[in-house]
C-alpha cells in the first residue's frame, strides 16, 4: 500500500506540474497584449511600460514560466482584470457556491442513476432496459445551456413554482443574517439552524442542480447497469443463486458493491465536468460560483481569471482522482491488501 | 527484398462490426436524416437565403404557422431554415474535429504503443497532462485567447480531444505488437513502419472507430456551448447553439426562436450517442 | 435413501443436447463421481440438478429430495437451493463475493433459509469447526483466505444450511497436490459421519478414485459407462474409458491429472 500510495502521489505531482506549464502556454497564446488590457486603450507609453514590466512581459518565456509557477506556489494567482481584485480571492469566494451546486447534482445523479441502472440490468434486454438506455444516452445528449433556459422558462417563470434565479433571497441577509464556516451557504445554513436561509437555498438549487444531474445520470445507470451485468456473470453470483437468492437479491445485495468501484472512479471524472458543465447553467440561473465568474472573466477578455480558473479545475480534477483511488480501497478489500 | 505473405488480419475486426445490431442502425439512421439535411439544405430549405445574413424586419418573431413551420426570429428569418443550414455548421466542426484530434492521436497512439519505452512514456505524460482538463475548460481557455470563429472552434476542441485517441490506440496497438504474426513479421526482417502500417494501424482502427462515434456527440455538445457563450460562430453564421443565446431573453414570449435549436443540437447528439453505444455493445460480443 | 435422482435428462441449447443423462441416483452416505473431459457435460448435468443452468432447455425429470426440479415454483426451487442441495464450485476464491467477509455471506445465506440471530451464529461456527476451520475465519474476506480454507468454507455453507445433498463441481482441480487430499478428507468424512450425499465432478480420475462409491463417465454430453467405482477401474468396458484409465500412471495414488481439453461449457449466468 505504501508504494503504491507513494507512485499514485508522485504521479498527480507530475500531472499538476503539466497542467500548470499548460496553462501558462495557453496564456502567452494570447494575441492581444495584456499590458493593453490592464492599463486600458488611452494608458500612455509610460503607462504601457509600467504594465509590461509589473506583469513581466519584458522577461525571455522561461524566466515568466519561472516567476508565474514561483507567483502561484506563493499565493499569487494574479490580478483579475475585470473585478481588480487577487484572483485567488475571486475563486475562493466563487468556488464554494459551485461546489454546493455540484454536490447537489451528483447526489441526484448517484440517487436517480444507480437504482435505475439496477432495474435496467435486472431486466436486461426488456423494456424497463430498453426505456432506463434511451433516457440515459437522452440526458447525456441535451445541451445544458439549453435544458437550463427550458427549466427555467417552465418551472420558474412560466408556473413559478421555483424561483428563477440566484443562490437565496437576498433580503434574508437582514432579516436572518448567515455565519459563515464553509461558505457554502447550504452547509453553513443547516449547522447553524438558519432554516428560512436553508429552504430558500434548496428551493433555488433545485432547478440548476437537476439540470447539471442529468449528464451524470445518465452516465451513473450506463455504467451500473454494465457493471453489474458482469459481476453478475461471475463464479461468486452463480454461488449466491445456488444459496436461494434470487436474482434481484444477488444484483442488491452482493453484486452491487463490488460493481459500484467503477461507478465511483466515474465520479471524479464527471465531478470536474460537471464543474464546467454548471459554468453555462450557473450563468443562466445567475449562481454566484465559478460558472459565472468565468463567464464574467470571458467577457472582458480577463486571462488572469480564466487560468485561475482552468487551473482550479484541473487540479480539482487530478485530486478528485487521487481521493477516489485511495477511496477505493474502502470499498474494494482487494485494493486495500495492495 | 519481397514482403513475406502473413496472415491477412486486418479486416477480421471491422467485420464484426457489420452485423445489424438495432440501435446501431436506429443511430445511423437518424444520423444520416442530420446528414442529408445538412447536405441538402440549400434545396430543402423553404427560404434558403434566411441561412445568411437576409432580414426580413416586418417579419420578425412570427409564431410557428404554415408559412414558417418553426416560426421566424428577431430579424425575421425562417427558423427552420437556419436549423437546417445550422446542420452544416455543426457536422462540419464534429467531422472536422474527429478527423484532426483521430489522426494526431492515432499516429502517436501507435508510436507510443509500438515503439514503446520513452516514446511511451512521454507521450502518455502529456495525454495525462491533456486529459487533466475537462474538454470544455480547455477549449474554453484557447477559444478566449484566440479571435472568435467556427475554426476557433475547431482547434480548440481537437486540442482537447486527440489524447483520448492516443490513449486508446497505444493499448490496442501494445498488445497487437506482442502478438505472434507480428513477431514472425519482425523476424522475418519486415521493416518496422510496414508493420505498423500493414498489422498494427488496422486491427487498431475498429475501437477507435467506436469511440469515434461516440464521441460525435459530445463534440456537438462542446460546440454549441462555445458558441453559445460567445466565443464560437458568429452572424450571421447559421449555429445551433448561437441560436440559442440569441434568442434566450425571448424564451418566455417566443419560445420556437430557441425551442428548435436547441432540439436540433439534442437530436443530432443523440443520434451519434445512439450509433455510438450500438456498436460498442457490438464490438464487445 | 435416495436424495438425488435424475431420470431421461437432456440440456439443449437450441438444436443442440449438450448433455443427456438416462439414470443417476446418489443416496445418503453416498459418493458419485462423474467423470470425463471438459465439455463432457457433467458440469452442465451438476447445474441442471438446481435448476441452474440458465437460457438451456431441460427435458426430463430431477428430483432433490421430494422436489421435482423441473415442474417447481420459481420460489421453491429457490428454497431448496441451498437448503436441499448446495454447490461447491471449482475456483475457490472466485466463488466467493471479493467485498464480503465469509460471516457476512454465511449470515445472509442463514437468514435467507430462516436461520437468524443467536441461533445462525452458533450454527455458523458449528459448521466451520466440522470442516476443521477456526470461527475466526468468518471474520476475513475472500483474499485472506488460502484456496483450500475457501473450498472448506463453502462446504461449511452447505452444512450450516442442512443441505444433505452436496454439488462439488471440480473443487480440488484449483488447489495443490496436498491441499486436495485435505478436502478430499473432509469430504469422505462428513458423507460418512453425517450420511451427506455428494455428487462430484471432476476430470481427475485419481481423486475420484479415492472417494467415489460409484462412477458415471461421460463424453460429448452422453453416459458412456456407470457402475461401482471399483468395477469401473478395476474393468472398464468402455474403449474411452480405458482411455482415460490409461492416461493416469499409479491408480488409486494421486497422480497428474487429465488435460483439460475441448470447449468451454456454457453456464448459469451466461448469456446463451
Amino acid at each position: 500500500m505504501p508504494g503504491y500510495l507513494i507512485r499514485r502521489l508522485g504521479q498527480a505531482v507530475l500531472v499538476v506540474a503539466g497542467v500548470i506549464v499548460l496553462t501558462f502556454a495557453v496564456m502567452r497564446l494570447v494575441p492581444g497584449d495584456p499590458a493593453v488590457a490592464y492599463a486600458g486603450p488611452k494608458a500612455t507609453a509610460a503607462e504601457l511600460a509600467e504594465a509590461r514590466r509589473r506583469f513581466g512581459l519584458d522577461d525571455p518565456l522561461p524566466v515568466q514560466l519561472w516567476n508565474y509557477v514561483r507567483d502561484l506556489l506563493g499565493g499569487d494567482w494574479g490580478t483579475s482584470l475585470h473585478t481588480r481584485q487577487p484572483v485567488r480571492d475571486d475563486l475562493f469566494q466563487a468556488f464554494p457556491a459551485s461546489l454546493e451546486l455540484v454536490g447537489a447534482a451528483l447526489i441526484i445523479a448517484l440517487v436517480a442513476g444507480i437504482p435505475l441502472g439496477i432495474a435496467a440490468a435486472r431486466y436486461k434486454g426488456r423494456l424497463p432496459d430498453l426505456s432506463v438506455r434511451l433516457s440515459s444516452m437522452l440526458a447525456v445528449s441535451v445541451p445544458v445551456f439549453w435544458l437550463a433556459l427550458a427549466l427555467q422558462t417552465v418551472f420558474a417563470s412560466g408556473l413559478g413554482w421555483f424561483p428563477v434565479a440566484g443562490e437565496y433571497d437576498a433580503s434574508l441577509d437582514r432579516t436572518s443574517p448567515l455565519h459563515l464556516y464553509t461558505n457554502i451557504t447550504a452547509v453553513d445554513a443547516l449547522i447553524t439552524g438558519n432554516w428560512p436561509i436553508l429552504t430558500s437555498t434548496l428551493s433555488h438549487l433545485v432547478l440548476p442542480a437537476l439540470v447539471i444531474a442529468a449528464y451524470p445520470a445518465g452516465v451513473v445507470a450506463q455504467m451500473t447497469r454494465a457493471a453489474l451485468i458482469e459481476e453478475s456473470s461471475r463464479d461468486h453470483a452463480r454461488l449466491e443463486r445456488a444459496l436461494g437468492f434470487g436474482e434481484t437479491a444477488v444484483l442488491t445485495r452482493f453484486a452491487l458493491r463490488p460493481a459500484l468501484n467503477p461507478v465511483l472512479s466515474l465520479i471524479a471524472l464527471v465531478f470536474a465536468y460537471s464543474i464546467v458543465n454548471g459554468f453555462l447553467v450557473e450563468a443562466v440561473f445567475n449562481w454566484p460560483g465559478l460558472g459565472r465568474y468565468a463567464a464574467d472573466s470571458i467577457r472582458s477578455l480577463d486571462t488572469p481569471a480564466i487560468a485561475g480558473v482552468t487551473l482550479l479545475v484541473a487540479v480539482l480534477y487530478v485530486v478528485a482522482n487521487l481521493a477516489v483511488d485511495l477511496l477505493q480501497g474502502v470499498v474494494d478489500p482487494r485494493v486495500r491488501a495492495r | 527484398m519481397t514482403t513475406p505473405a502473413l496472415p491477412a488480419l486486418r479486416r477480421t475486426p471491422l467485420r464484426r462490426l457489420a452485423g445489424v445490431d438495432r440501435l446501431a442502425v436506429a443511430g445511423a439512421v437518424l444520423l444520416a436524416v442530420v446528414v442529408l439535411a445538412a447536405l441538402l439544405a440549400p434545396w430543402i430549405a423553404p427560404y434558403p437565403e434566411d441561412g445568411g445574413s437576409a432580414t426580413h424586419p416586418l417579419e420578425a418573431l412570427l409564431p410557428p404557422s404554415g408559412a414558417h413551420w418553426f416560426g421566424t426570429d428577431q430579424v425575421g428569418r425562417d427558423v427552420l431554415s437556419r436549423v437546417l443550414f445550422g446542420a452544416r455548421t455543426s457536422l462540419l466542426i464534429a467531422v472536422a474535429v474527429l478527423a484532426v484530434s483521430g489522426v494526431a492521436g492515432v499516429v502517436l497512439g501507435v508510436v507510443a504503443g509500438y515503439a514503446g519505452g520513452w516514446a511511451r512514456d512521454v507521450i502518455m505524460r502529456v495525454t495525462d497532462v491533456f486529459l487533466a482538463f475537462p474538454a470544455l475548460l480547455l477549449s474554453l481557455a484557447l477559444a478566449v485567447v484566440l479571435q472568435p470563429s467556427v475554426t476557433t472552434v475547431i482547434v480548440a476542441i481537437a486540442v482537447t480531444w486527440w489524447p483520448w485517441y492516443a490513449r486508446l490506440t497505444a493499448s490496442v496497438a501494445a498488445s497487437v505488437a506482442t502478438r505472434g504474426f507480428v513477431d514472425s513479421a519482425r523476424c522475418l526482417g519486415v521493416p518496422a513502419p510496414l508493420i505498423v502500417l500493414r498489422h498494427v494501424l488496422p486491427n487498431s482502427l475498429t475501437p477507435v472507430l467506436v469511440q469515434l462515434s461516440l464521441d460525435g456527440g459530445g463534440v456537438i455538445l462542446t460546440a454549441a456551448a462555445l458558441s453559445y457563450l460567445g466565443l464560437g460562430a458568429h452572424e450571421p453564421t447559421p449555429e445551433w447553439g448561437l441560436m440559442v443565446q440569441q434568442g434566450q431573453t425571448l424564451f418566455t414570449t417566443d419560445w420556437w426562436v430557441v425551442t428548435f435549436p436547441g432540439l436540433a443540437i439534442l437530436v443530432t447528439a443523440f443520434a451519434f450517442n445512439v450509433l455510438g453505444e450500438g456498436l460498442r455493445a457490438r464490438l464487445a460480443r | 435413501m435416495t436424495l438425488l435422482s435424475v431420470r431421461d435428462l437432456a440440456v439443449r441449447i437450441g438444436d443442440r443436447v449438450i448433455a443427456s443423462v438416462p439414470e443417476l441416483d446418489v443416496c445418503a452416505g453416498e459418493c458419485v463421481a462423474i467423470v470425463g473431459e471438459s465439455g463432457s457435460g457433467k458440469t452442465t448435468t451438476l447445474l441442471a440438478t438446481l435448476g441452474l443452468t440458465q437460457g438451456a432447455d431441460v427435458s426430463g425429470r430431477i428430483t432433490v429430495g421430494d422436489v421435482d426440479v423441473l415442474t417447481a415454483s420459481p420460489a421453491r426451487l429457490r428454497e431448496i437451493r441451498g437448503s436441499r442441495a448446495a454447490l461447491v464450485m471449482q475456483s475457490p476464491q472466485a466463488a466467493l463475493n471479493p467485498t464480503m467477509r465469509l460471516g457476512t455471506l454465511m449470515r445472509r445465506a442463514l437468514a435467507r433459509h430462516g436461520v437468524k440471530g443467536a441461533d445462525a451464529r452458533e450454527r455458523a461456527e458449528e459448521a466451520v469447526r466440522a470442516v476443521l476451520l477456526d470461527p475466526e475465519i468468518l471474520r476475513r474476506h475472500p483474499h485472506q483466505v488460502s484456496g483450500g480454507q475457501a473450498q472448506r468454507f463453502a462446504i461449511a455453507l452447505a452444512l450450516a444450511l442442512g443441505a444433505q445433498v452436496v454439488l462439488a463441481d471440480e473443487p480440488t482441480s484449483a488447489l495443490d497436490v496436498t491441499v486436495q487430499a485435505e478436502v478430499v478428507a473432509v469430504l469422505r468424512r462428513l458423507r460418512d459421519e453425517r450420511g451427506l450425499a455428494v455428487l462430484l465432478v471432476s476430470h481427475d480420475l485419481a481423486l475420484v478414485s479415492t472417494i467415489a462409491d460409484r462412477v458415471v463417465v461421460m463424453r460429448d454430453g452422453t453416459v458412456v459407462e456407470s457402475g461401482p467405482a471399483a468395477e469401473v477401474f478395476a474393468r472398464p468396458r468402455d474403449p474411452y474409458t480405458r482411455e482415460l484409465i490409461a492416461a493416469v500412471p499409479e491408480l488409486p495414488e494421486a497422480g497428474p491429472a487429465l488435460p483439460e481439453v475441448g470447449p468451454a461449457l456454457p453456464e448459469a449466468g451466461e448469456d446463451l
